[in-house]
């Protein structure tokens, strides 16, 4: 909290550089921060992967990160992740980095300034017709705004605008409340209980970056629905799944029979479980 | 009484009742999503992992109105623009 006073509810007000018309303030200068550390992580570990089975740490947090980022993407939209993946995936990596990044004294977080939140939130409603329309067609995307009938068109409009204002305040307000108790905090009993907030802050922060990913995966998974296909799909993928981790597998074969019986009950256990998330919804 | 002081003790008062008001529903609200998510993991363990994210994505949205309250209650104090007004004045 250093750089920002408790006047301040914005890393926005703090203008570090001044020229003109342009402004650098201290959520830029994050924000390209955060970047520019991703950017780099992304060179270190992709620099040089391998297909073998000797991998190096930090090809394992990669293939970590991706594969759960697919698993939950598949188990919303109940379709192939791949087109999702570089969106949602981009927009989780961002938001975790930069909420995670509080810890580090003097810094503040880009997401508590609502601009930022915004910016990211109009993504998410510019990429939900995006997607839409790659999916059915510019017609087969409009006519959703009319079904069941004419009359619920400005619901649906009202509905696209406030579930996109929610997106933007709701990751501001939980980002920004965070920092500030800390702040109060420390101007009232600056021994011990700060440092307990600012730990429940990482963790809110996380959930907040999921909650945020998760949310924009379900709003694009509305717009491209109806599609039938998806468990017939899901079980190819698990049965050559299963048949690449059995011959990966350095054991013998009797493990890898127990690898296939246990990939089939997993991919049995997931359609269930995708059922039963589109229903919640 | 001048408008400073009418416009300090509206929003100190206002900002108190928001967030006072606005933290009883969703309190009432995710007490109750948590009481039902831990029943249903009880009766269905073998659900907890859909369960548990669904309740983490309800309660992050019951929240928000919690952090409504309390965004515009921040406002009030910090960033209120009719104060900054009579202040420019």
């Amino acid at each position: 909290m250093d750089p920002m006073s408790l006047k301040e509810i914005s890393p926005d007000a703090v203008i570090l550089w001044k020229w003109g018309f342009v402004h650098v303030n201290l959520t830029m200068v994050f924000t390209w921060a955060i970047m520019a550390l991703l950017v780099l992580a992304c060179w270190i570990v992709t620099r040089d992967l391998s297909t073998g089975t000797a991998v190096s740490r930090w090809q394992n947090l990669l293939e970590i990160l991706v594969s759960a980022m697919r698993d939950h993407i598949r188990d919303v939209t109940r379709s192939e992740p791949g087109p999702y993946l570089s969106f949602i995936g981009t927009l989780f990596l961002f938001i975790a980095v930069s909420n995670f990044l509080a810890v580090v004294p003097g810094y503040v977080p880009p997401t508590g300034s609502l601009s930022t939140t915004a910016a990211l939130a109009i993504c998410v409603f510019v990429a939900v017709p995006l997607y839409g329309i790659m999916d059915q067609g510019v017609s087969g995307y409009l006519r959703h705004y009319i079904r069941p009938t004419v009359f619920m068109l400005p619901f649906h409009v009202i509905g696209e605008l406030s579930r996109t204002l929610a997106l933007a305040v709701r990751l501001f307000g939980n980002i920004m409340s965070g920092t500030k108790i800390v702040a109060i905090l420390l101007a009232v009993t600056p021994f011990i209980f700060p440092i307990v907030i600012q730990a429940l802050g990482l963790l809110t922060g996380m959930i907040q970056a999921y909650i945020f990913s998760i949310l924009a995966m379900v709003y694009i998974a509305s717009a491209t629905r109806a599609r039938g296909d998806g468990g017939t799909k899901r079980t190819k993928e698990t049965a050559r799944t299963a048949e690449r981790t059995g011959k990966n597998n350095p054991h013998g074969p009797s493990s890898t029979g127990s690898g296939l019986a246990h990939q089939g009950m997993e991919g049995r256990e997931g359609q269930e479980r995708r059922r039963s998330w589109t229903a919640s919804l | 009484m001048d408008s400073i002081t009418l416009i300090g003790m509206a929003s100190v008062i206002t900002s108190g009742i928001t967030i006072a008001i606005g933290s009883v529903g969703p309190a009432l609200g995710e007490g109750r999503a948590i009481a039902q998510a831990l029943s249903a993991i009880a009766q269905q363990p073998d659900e907890s992992g859909t369960i548990t994210r669904t309740l983490f994505v309800g309660l992050a949205m019951i929240e928000s109105t919690a952090i409504y309250c309390f965004v515009i209650s921040m406002i009030l104090i910090f960033a209120n623009p009719f104060w900054d007004h009579v202040i420019a004045k």
